[in-house]
Order: structure tokens, then sequence, then C-alpha cells
């Protein structure tokens, strides 16, 4: 039954974003401003009947029902009540009921929240969100309904892949997903400018706070998609350049840039259109990246769906509704910017310099996503676009920013004197390059990743120095969150570069030498698990640490996976997997010693802390205000 | 700043940004790609040593030889089987019968060296590669 009642509040949430787009037109047309007045109640039906249909799914998944279609095809009855709550989201139903749900709660929050928006700006920024919603909305009922039933009911269902049996699993997807449909609000607020033809006051403080909510989701998202990457698939590495890694990173990027680009136009005003075109692109990013993880247009980890009808479908929705905001800022856009000077050696510089930078590497990040596909229709042959493209032009792109990042903040809005400036910008670069001459032994890459990681912190000390007296919550936001991309930066280099692994076939009581520290396999044995069967190993430093890594064997469906043993300190992770084992009884196990890898997920923490920060601070000083 | 140069600077940097990427992109393209073949594509290819390739098909079944921490097993598409070597732990879904993708280079003595093997799908997702090699050698069984 509350399948049913799940399925007619789809139905109903259907509805409501159809009065929600429709009321401001309508309004228009029949010349009734009062009928507009409906659209906000609408968007708060729409979030709480979409709040009922998630939940019902979710009911479904709990209590086992499966006579539902995608309870059958991805759950079990022997799975943990975490994992059978998460594989509500684990498949592509699911997952785009999800992404509806939170579209629509975003909605329901704008339309309730007045935000010392005009009442103009937040019905014409509704109307976009109802717009969106009716797509994506149409889109699970007509080729996606989650509520579909089967007749009659597999007694045992299917189970969900074991792969996605993680907590960084059950989790990252909806942070993920809150970040992704949250840029849709800043786009809403974009193609409402454009409709109105102005940005109206408060425009870019509404802005800036649904961009960084947005972005503080994506940072905290992608960092445990790739946490779980880490510890679950056992290869030493966190991030792929997968085509789904990419498409949650573009949103990250943009968003960042849009931050960044609404900072000048909140305070002095100034490049709104550009803030404009940025809001645009990030929501298009984002519902790119739900064409090429749902269409299984590209291999992916990620790809559910192979049905190439709901590729077309998701392809439709996303021209319609980016190709319709692109014409309507090619028709509007030049309207929005008002001309404030500002000398290229100013913040105001450098923070549009990091903007065009950041969303250039994003097109190029974009360009490798989609590149196989496109060699393909050109015939061109099968191709994959991997580690080796990325690294070579997006890293190459992103250096700069972070250099910036470093020195920016440090420079006065409007216009700076660089007498003033140069003695501070000399010592930032000089405790770089002494970092960069320290850790050039490890290679050039390790002296980039470490000598940009030192400037930036530099950077952020130097900011905290000089405004000791005057820092608001906002600057200090801002200043921790490029501290956590130092940290990350270091991370993410010390555990690349720094690097040792080792693998060998190990008898019980055989030893491993990596990184000149000795591991003895020191002996294994079966532990049963709730759905399935464990071979631990116990991996003994001398005087150091111990590592039991587990291969397991799951049940339903019939699957191995190898659960990696990550025994983490500041200085480093020592990492372990163990695989199969041969004829005569040796065990392969394989070791990675990654030096300062924590630093990354410290790094991420920061970001988003900083994020909160800024998020949390009061209203930013009156506009134009003179340093 | 006029307005008019101020917007001059700006597209002058925006272009600049955007040549530098196209300049790192084209760079790149042409020696990180890697190109995806099946074994009888493969062992055609006049080039097919000079390059580091990726490899897909169906593990043989009854293929699989394990010394140590080295692999070996035969990759085919049902007409052409390839031989491959592998030094590492393979992946959580690797299993004969099914398909995987290899990377590495084919060697002078005709065994394909993989340095990696991918197989990031469970038995109801085929790799898309893997499913239209099969296809055009008509080995293709539609999932369960």
């Amino acid at each position: 039954m509350t399948v049913e009642a799940g399925h007619f509040a789809l139905l109903l949430a259907l509805a409501f974003a159809l009065v929600q787009a429709l009321a401001l037109p309508v309004a228009r047309l029949a010349a009734r401003p009062g009928l507009a007045g409906v659209a906000p109640a609408a968007a708060a039906a729409q979030a709480v009947a979409m709040a009922v249909a998630m939940a019902a799914l979710v009911h479904a998944f709990a209590g086992s029902d499966f006579s539902v279609r995608v309870v059958a095809e991805n759950s079990h009855t022997a799975k943990p009540m975490l994992y059978k709550v998460a594989a509500a989201w684990g498949h592509h139903e699911g997952s785009l009921l999800l992404w509806a749900t939170l579209l629509a709660a975003f909605g329901g929050v704008f339309a309730l929240w007045r935000q010392g928006l005009p009442a103009a700006t937040r019905l014409y920024t509704l109307a976009a969100l109802g717009v969106v919603g009716v797509g994506v909305l149409a889109f699970v009922a007509l080729a996606s309904n989650p509520f579909d039933r089967l007749s009659p009911a597999p007694i045992e269902g299917r189970g969900l892949n074991p792969l996605l049996q993680d907590p960084g699993l059950a989790f990252h997807p909806p942070l993920l997903y809150v970040g992704s449909v949250g840029v849709s609000v800043a786009f809403a607020l974009a193609v409402a400018a454009l409709l109105r033809g102005n940005l109206g006051p408060g425009w870019a403080r509404a802005t800036r706070f649904w961009t960084l909510v947005a972005w503080i989701f994506l940072t905290v998202g992608i960092a445990l998609g790739a946490a779980w990457a880490y510890a679950e698939l056992g290869w030493g590495g966190w991030w792929f350049w997968d085509p789904v890694e990419n498409s949650a990173l573009l949103p990250w990027l943009s968003a960042a840039a849009l931050l960044h680009a609404l900072g000048g136009v909140e305070r002095r005003g100034g490049a709104e259109a550009w803030a404009v075109i940025l809001a645009i692109l990030g929501f298009s990013f984002s519902l790119l990246g739900m064409f090429l993880v749902r269409s299984g247009v590209l291999t992916s980890v990620h790809a559910f769906a192979a049905d190439p009808l709901r590729g077309v479908f998701i392809l439709a929705l996303f021209a319609a509704i980016a190709g319709g905001a692109l014409v309507l800022f090619a028709l509007r856009g030049g309207r929005l910017s008002r001309h404030v000077a500002f000398a290229p050696l100013s913040r105001d510089g450098a923070r549009l310099l990091g903007t065009v930078l950041l969303i250039v590497a994003a097109g190029v990040v974009l360009f490798g996503t989609v590149y196989p596909l496109l060699a393909e229709a050109l015939n061109l042959g099968r191709l994959s676009v991997g580690a080796p493209f990325f690294d070579a032009t997006v890293l190459p792109l992103l250096a700069p920013v972070v250099a910036l990042m470093a020195v920016g903040p440090l420079l006065r809005p409007g216009r700076d004197a660089a007498r003033r400036i140069w003695p501070t910008f000399v010592a930032v670069a000089a405790v770089g390059l002494a970092a960069a001459g320290l850790s050039a032994r490890w290679g050039g890459w390790a002296a980039a990743g470490f000598g940009l990681a030192a400037m930036l912190a530099a950077g952020c000390a130097a900011v905290l120095w000089a405004e000791r007296r005057t820092l608001s919550r906002r600057r200090l936001g801002m200043v921790v969150a490029h501290l956590g991309l130092a940290v990350g930066l270091a991370g993410i280099t010390g555990g690349s570069r720094l690097a040792a692994e080792g693998i060998a076939a190990l008898p019980e009581g055989g030893a491993l030498s990596v990184a000149g520290r000795d591991f003895v396999l020191a002996s294994v044995i079966e532990v049963p698990g709730p759905n399935y069967l464990a071979r631990r190993a116990e991996i003994v430093e001398a005087g150091g640490v111990v590592l039991r890594p587990e291969a397991r064997l799951y049940e339903t469906p019939r699957q191995a996976t190898s659960e990696a043993a990550i025994v983490s300190s500041p200085w480093g992770d020592t990492y372990a997997v163990i695989g199969e084992s041969d004829a005569s009884g040796r065990w392969v196990v394989r070791m990675f010693v990654k030096p300062l890898l924590p630093w990354l997920w410290a790094g991420a923490v920061l970001m988003a802390a900083g994020g909160a920060l800024a998020l949390t601070a009061r209203t930013a000083p009156s506009a134009r205000r003179q340093p | 700043m006029s307005r008019r140069r101020q917007r001059l600077v700006w597209l002058g940097v925006g272009l600049g940004a955007v040549f530098a990427a196209g300049a790192l992109v084209l760079s790149a393209l042409d020696d990180s790609l890697t190109f995806f073949y099946g074994p009888a594509d493969l062992v055609e290819r006049p080039d097919a040593f000079s390059r580091r390739v990726r490899l897909g098909g169906l593990v043989e079944p009854g293929s699989l030889v394990r010394e140590g921490a080295a692999v070996r097993f035969t990759v085919t598409d049902g007409q052409v089987s390839l031989p491959v070597t592998f030094s590492g732990v393979l992946p959580d879904l690797f299993r004969e019968g099914q398909g995987v993708v290899a990377e590495g280079r084919l060697s002078q003595d005709g065994h394909f060296a993989a340095e990696t093997v991918l197989a990031k799908h469970d038995e109801n997702y085929m790799p898309r590669e893997v499913a239209e090699v099969l296809k055009q050698n008509g080995e293709w069984r539609a999932a369960r």
C-alpha cells in the first residue's frame, strides 16, 4: 500500500511542479498578478510530496518488499539494515528519485525563506526551478518509475553489488546529489535575472549562499567517494579520472569559479554577466553529469542503466534546460553588467583570472570525458582517455590557480600598488621555492606539488597576519578553505610521488619489504560475516603496524571483494590487500606505503569547514566599501 | 580603465587561457590516448607492438593460471585468443568466462603484457566495448 502511496505522491509532485512552473506565465498572460502567488505554496507542496515518495521507496527497501521490481533487483533479506536503506538509491530509478526529491527540497526551502529577495526575483526563480522539476519528474514517472510492481513477487532479491556495501558508498551519493542539485538554485536565480533584465537587490548574496551550500556538499561528497574508492577498490588509488568522477568535479570547479566571481559582484558590482553564465554552466555540467552516469554511454564503474531510450530522454532534458538558458543569455546577458573599473593588479583582478582558469580547466575535463564519444562518432576508433591526458592538461591549468590563491587574497580590492605588495609576494614565493627545492629529489611533480602547497600555506599565513585585527568570519572561512587545499595538495603529492608498493606471493610466515619496512604474513584465518565469508590475513611489521586485510566472498550475488587494511598516522598510510591463494598455498599480498596521504582527507575537511564558516558569517559588508 | 579597454583586457585573458588549454589538449592527445581493441583487431594492427592499448574480451574458462604473484589467462572474442600475463592482485570482479579489459602492451612473442586489469562491472553489466566485440563475433549472450 505504501508503494502505491509513493507512486501517487510522485505523480502529485509532478502536478505541483507544473503549477509552480506555470503560475507566473499564466498570471502574466491572464493579467492577474495574484495568481503567481501560488508558486511558493506549490513548491512547498512538491517538496512534501517528494519526501513522501522517497520515504515510501526507503520503506519498501527496509521491509524487503520484493514485489517492487527495483527492490527485487537490488536488495536482499540478508543485507544489514544500513545497506538495505542505502540500496534505495544504489540503482538507476532510486538515484533519480533521490535527485528529484532533493531538487524539490531545495525549491521548498527557497520558496519559504525570503532571504531579503524581492518578490519578483523569488517568483521568477521558482518558475525556473519548476520547469527543471517538471522535466526531471516527468522522466522519473514516465521512463524510470521506481514503484513498478512485479507479479508474482520473487521470494528473495538479487542483492546489491557487494562493492557498494561500504559505509562510504552509503553516504557519498546522497551528499554529492545535494551538491549537484544545489547548484540548480543558482541556475534558477541566473535565469530569473536574465528574464527580469537585472539582478535586483540581494541577488548576489542569495546566489552566493546557495552556491556555497552546494560547493560544501560537493567537496564532502567527492572526498567520501574518493575515500570509498581508496578503501574498497584495493588499487591504492583514490581518483581515476573516471567519467563519473569527472562529472562531479565539473560542478565543483564551476561552483568554485562562481563563488569567486560573486565575491566581486556582491561587494562592488561588475562581472554580473560572467557570474550569470558561470551559474548556467554549473547546473548544465550537473545535468550533463547525470546524462553521462545514467545513460550508460560511457563505461564507468558507476554506470547503472544501459538503456538508450533513457539516455535520449536525459539528453533532450539537458539540451532543453541548458540550451534554453544559454539562448536566453545570448539575448539578454549583455544588459546585466555594470561597469566597475578595477586594475589587473587587484584582488578583483586575481579573482577574475582564477575564475577564467577554473572554468577553462573544467572545459578541458569535459572535453576529455566526452572525447571517447566524439571519437567513436567520428570513426576515429574506440579509445579511452585516462589519467595521462588529464594529468598533462588539467594540472598545468590548475597550478597557476593555486599560485593565484596564494597571492590574490593579499591584494587590495579595486587597485593595488606593486610597490606596496612586492615584499610580501617575494616572501610567499620564497617559501614555495624553498619547499620545491627541498622536495626536488623526488622529481619535478613532487617539487611542483610541495612548492605550490607551501606557497599557498604561506599566503594564507600572510593574510592572517596582515588582517589579524580586522579579520571577518567570512575572510577566515576563505583562509581556512584555501589552507585546506594546501594541506590536501601536500597529501596528494606525498601519497602519489613519495609512495612505494610491493607485491609478493607469500606462504604463512613469509616476508615482504616495502620502502625499507619489513612485513610478515603471520596468518590467514576464515571469519564469517553477516552475508559473506571472509579470509582475514594478519600482516605484522616488526615493532610497527598490524594490518588485517580481508578477501570476502558474498552469497548473493556470488562475488568476491577485497577489503583493504589501512593503518593511518599523520605521516602516512600503510595499506595492504590480500588476493587469491595459488596451488602451493601462497597468498598474493600487495602493499603500499603512502606518505602524507591522510592529509588529503584533512584538507577536504578544512575546505568544507572553511565553506561552512563563510556560509554562517553575517551579511557581507555594505557594497562599495573602500578599504 | 575605460569600460572598453577593461573588456578587451579580459577578453584577451580569456582567449589566452582557452588557447593555452587547446595547446595542452592537442599535445596530450597525441600520446596519452589509449585505443581499445578486441583480440582479433589487435593482432592485425601493424603498429600493435608500439603502443599502450586496452584489450577487451572474455576470460577463456579454464585458462587462469596463478604462479605466485604472476597470473596468466587468455582473452578471447570467440575467434582469436590472446594469452595475457599480469603481475598483481586481480580486481574483485575478475572471473573466468566474464568480460575483462586489460591495459598494457603486446609483446613481440605474441602475449599481451597487462599493466592493469579492469573488471569494473558485475556480471550484469558488461563493459560496452566488450559487449560490442562479442556481438560482432556472434558470441553475445543476452544477460539473464
